[in-house]
């Protein structure tokens, strides 16, 4: 290597060597440049030991340190469960009908009742909670049992139509078509629909009010608005569960359906059914709670 | 092309790939630059220590820190302004003007940042005056970088990297202050009830400044800093850099030679000041290079021996390269005006200064009142009872200001709409809804609208009002679903 020389240009000397004419400048790195490069490979070994590193054929190795992603997700969620464990409590104090007292236990209750319905509720209710044919919409303020936070807890705790509950919502709309003749159905039908104002009236409606009196009004009232007592839904309103059709009310008289939901004490606990009932209530159609003394129907579901 | 000499010089040397990084030990020197240099750096340290202690009153609502940038909050307080995270723009233009403002800098006076202002420079020169402060002047601290390992230079380095440790730890947990109350923080620190965040950001930014300001140093400007690399594609020949002017320097000769044969060298003497005073260890004399920060310690140094052989000064000056050839032409030098008042200088100030009033603008005419609307869209409507139609939408009131506010939301242009609230019943539904909004907050609320059966799809707008002196509003346009004719 005879021809390391001075590079007259840049006066730095040349490594010595030369490949068709093309000289290397002899420009080396600074030491601790290398020393950097021998860090990064003791950190990486370090981490190798430290941590997961590995992959092998059944399970990567698994570090002196016993680190996992699972057990941080778990420890997180612990971490969140302790954070939440103080909004729970004040949850199972307070009973549900003073829960709008405090706004900020209200909100957290309604953040957490939105968890909830997404898991339990939205299968029938939908996403929106706005229902569908024979899945009540729980965004309006039309409520077959009740609409204060109360009634909605209590639907929630018992259900509707369940057996072995004996507090559960229970209605019963007889089968007209086995006691009605198909004109008077007809008749009826008429009636029904006028309440709403979806029929005007005529001849067949007026025959309907006489047939109306005496087989409805028990339940459903005399002026067709309903009694929350019986479940029995307000006739005289823009909100049909099953259908405001003349097509699909006819069909509700002769044959009704007749929903259920489950009682959710068997499947929840009561704070995340009482955050579920403020959830519902917040939907916009919440009403607000009337204490009723004389009816102690009301007041059996004190939850711990 | 092959110079026998140098050839035999190199020879004897085995090739290595890899070098030992000697230090530079540069030599003390007083001068214009100089003084400049200590004006700055004193200028920017005090700065960034003492910035965090300022107050600024803000009211009882928000922190009465001039400078905090609040992470936890999410808000950036600078002196009158605060920013909000989105308003982030601003930031993002205050960066935009940064970099703009380098290239404007680059453009008129060269590398000056890298000079005078840049962290990396004002924290190697304090350290070098640690080093000369313990060691002495540069040959004394290039004996003892030499000399043994024995007691006495074990003290020596002790005490001056203990002197290292707290400048580096005092720079370190300055930064921190920036980021929270400093009164408060700086008693929960030495209490140790602090974050551990600040602990260990404490620790990262001491050690950085201690490897970094105590040993890397120009290695930094050499082989990390990128800046360097970005600088020698922005300087031309009309950019104000320190430059050795070859001409009237070379041939180099000493004093002595120049007298025994006058005329035949030029007016370096070749004392070799300008490398010795030079803080990243380079010879200027070389030309322009990746080295050099242009902090001027040559051009004193340089002065000072033109001075003292009673040649004129300025053989190592800031000058264009342009220039340096004019002068080598006997022609005057570019008017200093001239230098900087060229077309890239003047291109880059009208970006820079367009985007900075353009930000004062949006900050003289921001409105600190802000309304966001998101409507429900499952379900996109719902029927109520009576037959009328009711949509629901998320509002997100926002009041910038740091005291509370009474505030108004109100429908326009939907003919028959209600409003009503979470917290307000349907029947007390009006067209507008009030709210008081914390300070330097914003409320989330659910608006309820509802229209008559048989209204149809239709746009109207939200107006949120400040019910203060100021009345400030925003208008936000939305949309109500129907179920259309039936």
């Amino acid at each position: 290597m005879a021809n390391k020389r001075i590079d007259e240009a840049t006066q730095t000397e040349t490594v010595g060597h030369e490949w068709d004419g093309i000289e290397e400048l002899n420009t080396p790195l600074p030491r601790w440049w290398l020393w950097t490069f021998y860090a990064t490979i003791i950190f990486a070994i370090a981490y190798c030991v430290a941590y997961p590193a590995w992959p092998l054929v059944k399970q990567g190795t698994e570090g002196m340190l016993g680190w996992t992603s699972r057990g941080q997700l778990a420890k997180e969620m612990s971490a969140a469960d302790q954070a939440r464990t103080s909004v729970r409590e004040a949850l199972a104090r307070v009973p549900i009908e003073r829960l709008p007292e405090d706004g900020g236990l209200m909100r957290q209750a309604v953040a957490g009742g939105a968890a909830a319905f997404k898991v339990n509720c939205v299968q029938c209710h939908g996403a929106g909670a706005a229902g569908s044919k024979g899945f009540p919409n729980l965004n309006d303020d039309d409520w077959l049992w009740g609409g204060d936070l109360r009634a909605i807890e209590t639907t929630l705790v018992h259900g509707i139509r369940q057996p072995g509950d004996d507090q559960t919502r229970t209605s019963l709309m007889p089968s007209f078509g086995e006691i009605l003749e198909p004109g008077q159905i007809e008749d009826l039908t008429s009636y029904v629909l006028t309440l709403s104002g979806r029929e005007k009236p005529s001849a067949s409606a007026q025959r309907g009010a006489q047939l109306f009196a005496d087989n409805c009004t028990v339940c459903h009232g005399a002026d067709g608005k309903g009694l929350r007592e019986f479940g029995a839904p307000n006739l005289a309103d823009a909100i049909w569960l099953y259908g405001g059709t003349r097509e699909a009310v006819a069909s509700q008289i002769r044959n009704p359906h007749m929903g259920v939901m489950p009682a959710w004490n068997a499947r929840l606990d009561p704070v995340t059914i009482k955050m579920l009932a403020a959830y519902v209530h917040s939907l916009g159609g919440g009403e607000d709670f009337v204490e009723v003394a004389e009816n102690p129907a009301v007041e059996v579901d004190e939850q711990p | 092309m092959n110079n026998p000499d140098t050839t035999l010089k190199t020879e004897d040397r085995p090739l290595s790939l890899y070098e030992k990084h000697e230090p530079v030990f540069n030599k003390r020197i007083d001068g214009k630059f100089r003084r400049i240099k200590w004006a700055i750096m004193v200028a920017c340290l005090l700065v960034y220590w003492i910035t965090p202690w300022i107050r600024w009153d803000r009211g009882p609502y928000a922190p009465d820190q001039a400078v905090l940038v609040d992470l936890a909050h999410r808000r950036f307080y600078m002196f009158g302004i605060e920013i909000w995270p989105h308003e982030f723009y601003f930031v993002a233009g205050l960066l935009i003007m940064a970099g703009i403002g380098l290239f404007l800098v680059t453009s008129a006076v060269g590398r000056a940042w890298c000079g005078y202002a840049c962290p990396q420079t004002v924290w190697t020169d304090l350290f070098q005056h640690v080093d000369r402060f313990f060691d002495g002047d540069r040959n004394a601290r290039a004996r003892l970088y030499r000399a043994p390992w024995g007691p006495a230079k074990i003290a020596r380095r002790l005490a001056k990297w203990t002197v290292y440790l707290l400048i580096s730890f005092a720079t370190g947990g300055a930064w921190i202050f920036y980021f929270a109350d400093a009164p408060t923080l700086h008693q929960e620190f030495w209490s140790g009830t602090a974050a551990p965040v600040a602990y260990a950001t404490v620790f990262v930014l001491t050690m950085t400044t201690f490897v970094l300001g105590g040993f890397m140093r120009e290695q930094v400007c050499v082989y990390m800093c990128p800046w360097p690399r970005i600088q020698t594609a922005m300087l031309d020949e009309k950019s104000l850099i320190v430059t050795y002017k070859d001409w009237r320097g070379e041939p180099r000769g000493s004093l002595k030679k120049a007298q025994k044969n006058p005329g035949q060298f030029g007016d370096c003497v070749d004392c070799n000041q300008c490398v010795a005073v030079c803080p990243t260890g380079i010879d200027i004399r070389e030309g322009p290079q990746i080295g050099c920060i242009t902090c001027a310690l040559c051009i004193d140094a340089c002065d000072r021996v033109m001075k003292e052989t009673g040649r004129p000064r300025g053989l190592i000056d800031y000058a264009t390269l342009e220039d340096s050839e004019r002068e080598k032409q006997g022609q005057p030098p570019t008017r200093h005006l001239k230098l900087i008042w060229r077309p890239r200088t003047i291109l880059y100030f009208c970006i820079w200064s367009g985007i900075g009033l353009a930000l004062l603008f949006m900050l003289g005419t921001r409105v600190h009142t802000d309304l966001t609307v998101a409507k429900d869209r499952n379900p996109p409507y719902i029927v109520l009872s009576d037959g009328s139609i009711r949509n629901a939408y998320t509002l997100r009131l926002r009041n910038m200001e740091s005291r509370p506010r009474e505030m108004e939301v109100a429908i326009n242009g939907l003919p028959g709409a209600v409003m009503w609230s979470e917290d307000i019943s349907a029947d007390q539904a009006a067209r507008s809804v009030r709210r008081t909004v914390a300070a330097d907050e914003t409320q989330s609320m659910r608006a309820y609208v509802s229209v008559p059966a048989g209204t149809q799809d239709k746009d109207f707008t939200f107006t949120l009002r400040a019910l203060d002196e100021q009345g400030e509003t925003d208008t936000v346009e939305a949309y109500i679903d129907t179920p259309g004719e039936q």
